[in-house]
């Protein structure tokens, strides 16, 4: 049974907006990332690296680099211990080790561009850069995938000999199918029949890149007692733990992951990557070995969320209502099995109440890194094709799209296209504040002569997620509280789990003292990712000062002498009432007076919270994008946008905002110009910023953000996760917007000059 | 990458000494924007790096009745903040102005810019236009080549090893003229240009008619490309929509650009006719006063 919980609305610390706790040593450069470990006797780890996307590895000839002055050890995939076929639980997400072990070291083949082969240490960072292009290793060229279409043709060469293809169970070989699931409800054909109005398009999409500014880096020390010690910028300490684990076949409790701060993840720094190789090259030299990437191998080599295909079908009955959708999905897995179909499938239609649905999700294996997790992965690209598909069957058969949304709203009890029946949820009130707001009732005005203005919505959806998380609390003689806690902290959430804390215990959120820290010194927590953070540490923080707070009632009894019934607690104050028979009067004390008098009367007071959630609150939102054209090249401004989210409940304003701005930011991107351009023969060609195109802040607007509040009931203060819907609606409100402009329906993205001059020439 | 010499002579034969010693592991560094880059890319087996910017050669920006120099380590923000640089030749700040973002136009040199000779490099077609002369510095003396010689394949460049630039002669240009570029970019900074166009006109004294006219174009082949047949053709013509139309179109057809991560042929194609037609436009205005 979901414990619920009825929602308070008299908050001292929530929903105010405290300066961050780690705000001082970041601006001021003093945080320590991965890339500023330094131990005594520290050497370097380098990678070398295939030229080629796809290619037999024939011979792999490391003598050259052995006799160097400097190195130390080198390993190719010989040295990777022989890992189990099995898949294991990374919390958000599985990861077969076998297949994880293959992508960090290439066995006989080669899989994509960048594709480790051997693996230097040496005295220093140069020479063992050096030491990798003195590699030798013969290729045998094979013919690359570089997408579903190309990998899926019938005589297509297969990626990967040893896959068993997952075709609705049956097996099948031989193939670069990995996976095909469907979901079928209701009777989807017969509704169609009785469709009025049908709309069918197919839409596609290129890898996009997380764009993290701090690069992967990490050290490692293996020991005499094969204990090993990680320092590394990773979203989950305890999931790089638990992939160590499996890599280098030790004890979990033999490995020590200490997290440093985190120059950006976006899901990108869930998987582990030079961690592995860092380890086993100190466990050959004995000595602690540090690796960082490029940004070319960042591109390259890490994990971008998948491009791919959506073939979407909605049909809708007279009186507007949806009665049917049908959809294909392909995404790219990169070089192994494991893209976001699952996802693709929980999202695609969740904002609308459809009773006849079905969704076939294939996962394709193409000569490309590896996907990884891209906030909210999967779902901008289903977003992408329902939400214009929407745009257009409304155009065909005439209806206010707005309305036609409000309609077919998806609510409490309606069944997601998986079979999931949601709780309570704001759709409906994020469509009426988006109805409601100013940007949608302003005049989108005047452009100068030779440019277009056009206007567009889109839904966007992420389910969020619960699981594991634990806190412990220590109160300070001086009336503050340290937390201590396993969450790395991307977005603000020191802040907004010590403000739970802080507005249970009646204190300042300043003194809640937060420190995030290793695996060997926390509970196990899960990753900084799914929009968790705030949601599941937040709870067990929430309960942690609970159970702090009970203790300190026993202590508040003991130290007055009086009943445990008798004290109570809010605001901060402790009170013992009145003992009318035994004539004692009431009594009051503070937190912080409290606090000092314990440290003499019991010694040290701590508490634990831990918890492991099933179910998160629901995320939707909506935006509003209004975009300006340049008709002679193509070029598009986004010159006004508005993101409307239903956040549960803020804890820290400015945070959820954050948050808001920087996926409409990154979705906005994805929309317009960000694109893996790949050669022809395999092989990423645009890995830099320079020419990855993300939007710099000169490329957007002010992204004004409305944030709508609908409690969940599984959370005791209502939290819904905020990090990952936001980057949902762009791609489709941006496209609707063009749509708007110059009456051109773009399907591909990116929705780039190029293509919309193209487009503008034919019409 | 490996560990190499850093060397900042004072004088131009000293550099020349250095440079020559080294042949083609040594590079002479300006701002070092694209160089550093490129030395960490391991593009280049460095023995040496020669800093300019200790040469008063190749630190000196000076405009007077003979024109403008503009030594090759000048930063792009000393172009576009000196006052006679502005007045006189505002096509090369359009070009200084947009080079990377503030940091880099702290350090990064015109200069620099075209000893890189990438097909897109900003400063490249503003001084073909101007009619600009590099002043290069070698062991068998000086030698002065017109820039639009100058770069003769993406990255190459007709200096030798051994061989520097010193300077950058602009010609003061004449009276009734005025010049100017523009780039396009999918984003509005911090990118490299996907087809950009320079133009300088001079017009005739009743401002009707073109005297003559320089059109240079950027991103759309190998090498900065003199686009010879639309100047020639605008040469006498009257300023009006017809001609300008006309050379633009000439100008689209002397492209030859190729399809990449950047842009395709035909997008292009398209923004140098675009592009070209507004600059003409724009350098009349400058022209015009």
């Amino acid at each position: 049974m979901v414990q619920t919980f009825k929602q308070q609305s008299n908050f001292k610390v929530i929903g105010t907006r405290p300066v961050r706790h780690d705000g001082f040593d970041k601006v001021t450069g003093r945080a320590i990332y991965a890339g500023d470990v330094k131990l005594p006797g520290l050497i370097w780890g380098a990678l070398a690296r295939s030229p080629h996307a796809h290619a037999k590895i024939k011979s792999i000839d490391t003598s050259v680099a052995e006799k160097i002055d400097g190195v130390l050890a080198i390993i190719t995939s010989k040295d990777m211990p022989e890992t189990e076929d099995k898949m294991i639980d990374l919390g958000e997400g599985d990861e077969n080790p076998r297949w994880t072990s293959n992508k960090l070291m290439a066995g006989d083949k080669a899989l994509y561009k960048g594709h480790p082969v051997a693996a230097i240490a040496a005295v220093d960072r140069y020479t063992a850069e050096q030491a990798a292009t003195k590699i030798k290793v013969e290729y045998e060229i094979l013919e690359a995938h570089n997408d579903v279409d190309s990998a899926l043709e019938k005589d297509a060469t297969i990626i990967l000999e040893t896959l068993v293809g997952d075709d609705l169970g049956e097996e099948v070989k031989n193939t670069n199918m990995a996976t095909h699931e469907k979901h079928d409800f209701g009777d989807v054909d017969k509704a169609f029949t009785e469709a009025a109005f049908i709309e069918e398009n197919t839409y596609t999409m290129q890898m996009v890149h997380q764009g993290y500014i701090e690069p992967h880096m990490a050290t490692a020390f293996w020991d005499e007692e094969d204990r090993v010690k990680i320092w590394t910028g990773t979203q989950g300490a305890f999931t790089a733990r638990t992939a160590l684990s499996g890599l280098l076949k030790l004890d979990v409790s033999r490995i020590k992951v200490t997290p440093c701060e985190i120059g950006g993840g976006f899901g990108g720094k869930i998987p582990v990557y030079l961690e592995p190789i860092a380890a086993l090259l100190s466990k050959k030299t004995g000595r602690p070995v540090k690796m960082v990437m490029e940004r070319t191998a960042v591109f390259e080599t890490t994990g971008p969320t998948p491009g791919g295909k959506v073939w979407v079908k909605i049909g809708a009955d007279k009186n507007g209502k949806l009665i049917a959708a049908e959809s294909k999905i392909w995404f790219e897995a990169g070089c192994n099995p494991g893209s976001m179909i699952g996802p693709a499938a929980q999202c695609i239609y969740a904002p609308y109440d459809i009773p006849n649905t079905r969704i076939d999700t294939y996962d394709v294996i193409v000569n490309k890194p590896k996907v990884a997790a891209y906030r909210a992965p999967g779902s901008p690209q289903v977003a992408f094709a329902m939400e214009s598909a929407v745009n257009d069957l409304c155009e065909k058969a005439g209806w206010d799209s707005m309305e036609f949304r409000m309609n077919n709203a998806s609510d409490q009890g309606t069944r997601r296209g998986d079979g999931v029946r949601f709780s309570v949820i704001g759709t409906k009130e994020v469509i009426n504040a988006t109805k409601n707001s100013e940007h949608w009732n302003s005049d989108i005005g005047q452009p100068e002569e030779g440019k277009v203005r056009g206007r567009g919505i889109s839904h966007g959806y992420w389910f969020n997620i619960g699981l594991k998380s634990s806190v412990n609390l220590n109160v300070n003689k001086d009336g503050t509280v340290t937390l201590i806690e396993g969450s790395t902290d991307i977005g603000g959430s020191r802040s907004s789990i010590s403000m739970q804390a802080a507005e249970v215990l009646g204190i300042p959120a300043e003194d809640v003292r937060p420190s995030i820290v290793d695996t060997d010194s926390v509970g196990y927590t899960d990753v900084t990712g799914g929009s968790r953070t705030t949601y599941a540490t937040g709870f067990a923080a929430w309960k942690a000062a609970n159970n702090l707070v009970s203790e300190l009632k026993n202590q508040v009894a003991l130290y007055f002498d009086r009943k445990l019934e008798d004290v109570s607690f809010d605001s901060g104050v402790f009170t013992v009432k009145t003992d009318t028979v035994n004539e004692k009067p009431e009594k009051t004390i503070s937190f912080k007076e409290l606090a000092e008098k314990l440290y003499d009367f019991c010694g040290p007071v701590n508490s634990v919270g831990s918890v492991d959630l099933e179910s998160a609150g629901d995320g939707f939102g909506m935006h509003i994008a209004d975009v300006e054209i340049d008709l002679s090249t193509g070029k598009t401004d986004v010159i006004r946008y508005t993101a409307v989210q239903d956040v549960g409940k803020a804890i820290h304003p400015s945070y959820v905002e954050g948050q808001m701005q920087g996926g409409s930011a990154q979705g906005i991107g994805w929309a317009l110009n960000e694109e893996y351009y790949m050669k022809e023969e395999g092989g990423m060609v645009n890995s830099s910023f320079l020419d990855y195109r993300m939007p710099t802040s000169l490329d957007l607007p002010n992204i004004e953000t409305i944030l709508v509040e609908v409690p969940t009931p599984l959370h005791p203060y209502g939290v819904r996760g905020v990090g990952e819907v936001p980057i949902c609606p762009p791609l489709a409100a941006i496209g609707n917007a063009l749509k708007d402009a110059l009456d051109i329906r773009f399907t591909d993205l990116p929705m780039n000059p190029a293509k919309i001059v193209k487009a503008l020439t034919k019409k | 990458m490996h560990p190499f010499n850093y060397v900042a002579p004072k004088t131009v034969e000293e550099a020349v000494n250095v440079l020559e010693k080294h042949g083609d592991k040594a590079r002479p560094l300006a701002g070092g924007t694209d160089l550093l880059v490129q030395a960490r890319g391991n593009k280049w087996d460095l023995e040496a790096v020669v800093d300019v910017k200790k040469i008063p050669e190749a630190m000196k920006l000076e405009a007077s009745d003979d024109g403008l120099i503009i030594g090759s380590g000048v930063p792009c923000y000393q172009i576009y903040e000196n006052e006679e640089v502005k007045k006189h030749y505002a096509g090369i700040v359009d070009g200084a102005f947009i080079i990377g973002g503030i940091q880099i136009q702290s350090r990064a040199a015109i200069g620099g810019n075209l000893c890189n000779a990438a097909p897109s490099g900003d400063a490249i077609c503003p001084l073909i236009v101007y009619g600009a002369t590099a002043n290069i510095a070698g062991p068998n003396g000086e030698r002065k080549i017109a820039v639009e010689d100058f770069c003769i394949g993406p990255g190459k460049t007709v200096i030798k090893n051994g061989e520097l630039l010193v300077s950058i002669s602009v010609p003061k240009p004449a009276k009734r003229s005025g010049a100017a570029y523009e780039r396009f970019i999918p984003r509005n900074e911090m990118d490299i240009a996907v087809a950009a166009v320079a133009v300088s006109v001079v017009i005739d004294n009743t401002g009707e008619n073109f005297e003559s006219v320089n059109i240079a174009l950027a991103s759309v082949g190998p090498t900065p490309i003199v686009a010879r047949k639309a100047s020639d053709y605008l040469a006498g013509k009257p300023i009006n929509d017809a001609s300008i139309s006309e050379a633009a179109s000439i100008a689209k057809d002397e492209a030859s650009p190729i399809s990449d991560m950047r842009g395709t042929i035909e997008h292009r194609k398209h923004l140098i006719e675009v592009i070209t037609n507004r600059m003409i436009k724009e350098s009349v205005k400058r022209a015009r006063g």
